[in-house]
């Protein structure tokens, strides 16, 4: 008797187990469902609002590539304003390197200021981390209009309009490398009695500099990049450039333009990578 | 005079977490201390009141007969001063090499520019050297931290605190990563530096054996409260029990 | 009391370790390729920096004018936001197709940037097609967003094809790259396991690889389309489509409207930064 009680037991938390694996496999097949109609809803609604048609989009691609084909092929008028756009390419690189590194400068002192690390004062922290968020997220187009105004078309307004954005982000960048990274080192130094710009030098900058490169170097490459659209509105570097040529019809130069970009930010990407896997 | 005095000490975390009830105790100068007990009992913290990484929430500490609750920033850095500390992760900057490490000891001792600067003495190299060479890294001087293994990195830090000059040593878990042999050596190593050189050292240890071999006196703590102080001789399997709050037979230690 | 290790009797057996340097003083620190290219990169940086102020054309702009200009410019963006021109409904529609293209250009990125990974994780793709895959990716993610986009109102005319597509090509290439990441960070061992049972590559990827690395692709998707938003506020004007950027640029532009610009910023960056707080949270749920 006892035995088949248990028996019938066993059987019936065997059933009850399988019955929750069953109920997990439903739960996931529902939530995979529900995420799907609400991509396609979103899909559909975005769709009206913009006036998309994705099939239109579809066939906007072959229509695309055999226009490149035919038009964005440097000729030889293009090729004479070679000079030309290899000095604004420079141009163009050197300002993200320039807005880069000067970011990057500002943005070191201020971020030990909002890490948990350094622990300078919670109030202060808190400021800092709100004042990058502001810098991060103010668009890069909305620095350039504002700009225009009084600096004109400028380099410095492709500067500065960089320059801000770089800030914000890098701050962030850093806060998190500095308290990953360093705050065990920063721990000892403190115990040992160093001074909080003591441990700074002795712990922090030693500890966190291939992360903090590694950062710069990154932005530096999304900053050629973004200097192409900033270019375009300030009227400066290699996509002001761009933007001459095509609204002149040239298409041809403005292909020239478009390889050395791609062969710029490409070149960038591998030194970059190269850099990256050897210091960290 | 005791060289640590806790007085009804306190400890509170985001104002609902008590991890230390009314511990009093004190160490005297040369005394060689194991703090034994659970995880996430109050040991760490224990350790961290007596040089302010953590501020105890009331009650007295006692350093040397002076009371470092009331310590402004100067004077917690001439506390910290003189007691090293050594962590169950070694904490050391990991990209500078092993004598530079070392030479961090020497931070608390200088100003804040000559120290930011890096300028340490030739007497103050070839004392980090001689200490090197005492705990067996001196072929390791230039290499740096991250090519070392973890007992190396533990002696490395060992040094750092020797350097400081110390009269006091606190140890958070210091065999914690280690294996076995490590262990040992690291274990050795501090208890030689006791003896000879009349360093006080308090200890946080999870391995029990450890603890009564090389302890004079180990204390016992279980949330956040003393539960036993004396020698290891009278620490009987009854009391580890309780320390430990799990009934007999569960814990894997070897008493003997 | 012995003091073996006090300052005045250090007695070093072994001189032959310390190295000096050329003035008699102890050396400290360590040679190491890994510093020395850490300090050669920061050096090359500098310098190319000082080139570059050297080397602008700064038309000679009045500098002090210039910013105190841009600074009370900037107390009435800030200070005094107002709608004039533009009004808060049309404001808010023009948000939400700005909101709608950065979608529809996720979706699509993420759809092609799925099959793209599954094609290039290194774990369970042929080698050869993956390398040819990942390295046309790279080539598609080194145009900047802005000439795809151009690219495409010659070919497609002005309007959200143009928009929507050309954001897309930037997005699945990007995406891509961080979904092959993600399906090459999971665990070998269910792979194989598969694999040693005789499935197939399309059972593999949707047991084994799809499952386990669901979570950081979702992770990876909202941090795109925060990019995307972004992205589409500037290239939406530039392509005709419209949104929140061509309000910016008709109230800094065309009627040079600070207190317009103003408030359109606000409404911009709030956004951003909802997006960024939902971003974060996904980013912590799904781990």
């Amino acid at each position: 008797m006892l035995v088949e009680k248990m028996n019938i037991n066993n059987h019936l938390q065997k059933d009850n187990r399988s019955q929750k694996q069953i109920s997990i496999f439903i739960k996931r097949k529902r939530i995979f469902l529900i995420t799907f109609l609400i991509v396609i809803v979103l899909y559909a609604a975005a769709s009206i609002a913009t006036n998309y048609d994705a099939i239109k989009g579809l066939a906007s691609i072959p229509k695309a590539i055999v226009w490149i084909t035919k038009n964005l092929i440097p000729n030889e008028k293009s090729w004479e304003r070679l000079p030309k756009i290899l000095s604004k390419l420079i141009e163009s690189s050197l300002l993200s390197v320039a807005v880069t590194v000067c970011a990057a400068a500002c943005a070191f002192p201020f971020s030990l200021l909002g890490t948990r690390t350094v622990k300078v004062n919670l109030w202060i922290a808190r400021i800092v981390r709100i004042t990058a968020a502001f810098f991060r997220n103010v668009p890069s187009v909305v620095w350039a209009i504002l700009l225009l105004f009084s600096f004109g078309q400028n380099i410095l307004t492709g500067f500065l309009a960089l320059f801000f954005t770089t800030f914000g982000m890098l701050t962030r960048a850093f806060i998190e490398s500095i308290d990953e990274v360093s705050s065990n080192c920063v721990e000892a130094l403190n115990a040992a009695g160093a001074t909080s710009l003591q441990t700074v030098f002795h712990g922090i900058i030693p500890s966190s500099m291939p992360q903090l490169v590694s950062w710069i170097l990154y932005m530096i490459e999304l900053n050629i990049r973004d200097s192409t659209l900033i270019g375009l509105l300030t009227a400066t570097g290699i996509g002001a450039m761009f933007d001459l040529y095509y609204k002149r019809m040239d298409y041809g130069s403005a292909s020239l333009v478009v390889i050395f970009i791609v062969i710029l930010v490409i070149g960038i990407e591998l030194i970059s990578n190269k850099i990256r896997k050897v210091i960290m | 005079m005791s060289i640590v005095e806790f007085r009804n000490v306190n400890k509170i975390y985001n104002k609902t977490t008590k991890a230390l009830t009314d511990v009093s105790f004190s160490v005297e100068k040369g005394e060689f201390v194991s703090i034994i007990g659970p995880s996430g009992s109050g040991k760490s913290t224990i350790l961290r009141c007596i040089n302010r990484l953590v501020d105890a929430t009331n009650g007295k500490i006692l350093f040397n007969g002076y009371d470092v609750s009331y310590a402004g920033k100067r004077e917690i850095r001439q506390v910290r001063k003189k007691i090293g500390m050594i962590f169950q992760h070694y904490n050391l900057v990991e990209r500078l090499s092993v004598i530079e490490n070392v030479l961090h000891g020497r931070l608390g001792h200088k100003s804040t520019i000559s120290g930011m600067l890096g300028y340490y003495s030739e007497q103050e190299k070839e004392k980090a050297f001689s200490i090197i060479e005492k705990l067996g890294l001196i072929e390791q001087a230039y290499k740096r931290c991250d090519e070392l293994s973890g007992g190396q990195k533990q002696r490395v830090s060992i040094a750092r605190s020797i350097m400081q000059e110390p009269s006091l040593i606190l140890c958070d878990e210091p065999i914690a990563s280690l294996d076995p042999n490590a262990s040992k050596i690291i274990m050795d190593q501090l208890n030689n530096i006791n003896k000879t050189m009349n360093i006080t050292c308090i200890l946080n240890l999870h391995q029990v054996d450890v603890a009564m071999r090389y302890s004079q006196r180990i204390i016992g703590l279980t949330s956040g409260k003393i539960v036993y102080d004396g020698p290891p001789e009278t620490l009987t399997k009854e009391k580890i029990y309780d320390i430990y709050q799990s009934n007999e037979g569960e814990l894997i230690t070897d008493v003997g | 009391m012995i003091n073996e290790f006090a300052i005045a009797n250090a007695s070093i057996s072994s001189q032959n370790c310390i190295r000096k340097t050329r003035k008699g003083k102890i050396k400290i620190t360590s040679k190491s390729t890994k510093e020395y290219v850490i300090k050669l990169t920061i050096l090359i940086l500098l310098v190319l920096t000082v080139c570059a102020f050297l080397s602008f054309d700064y038309k000679n702009i009045d500098l002090a004018k210039a910013i105190s200009e841009t600074w009370s410019n900037v107390k009435v963006l800030l200070g005094e936001p107002k709608l004039s021109y533009s009004t808060l409904p049309n404001v808010f529609k023009a948000l939400w197709i700005t909101f709608s293209l950065g979608i529809l250009s996720t979706i699509s990125g993420a759809v092609i940037g799925i099959l793209g990974a599954l094609l290039c994780a290194k774990n369970i793709a042929n080698h050869i097609i993956a390398n040819i895959i990942k390295s046309f990716v790279a080539f598609i993610r080194a145009f900047p967003t802005i000439l795809w986009v151009l690219i495409f109102t010659v070919a497609a005319g002005l309007g959200s094809v143009a928009a929507v597509v050309g954001l897309t090509f930037h997005s699945a290439g990007y995406l891509i790259k961080a979904y092959a990441e993600s399906m090459e960070e999971i665990d070998g061992g269910a792979i194989e396991a598969l694999k040693s049972s005789g499935a197939g590559f399309w059972q593999i990827a949707f047991q084994a690889v799809l499952p386990s690395s669901i979570s950081r692709m979702v992770a990876w998707t909202f941090l795109r389309f925060e990019i995307n938003f972004i992205n589409a506020l500037a290239v939406g004007a530039a392509a005709g489509a419209g949104g929140i950027g061509y309000d910016l640029w008709m109230a800094g532009n065309f009627y040079f409207d600070l207190s317009e610009l103003g408030f359109i910023t606000y409404i911009t960056v709030f956004s951003v930064i909802i997006l960024e707080i939902v971003a974060t949270q996904v980013k912590i749920n799904v781990r």
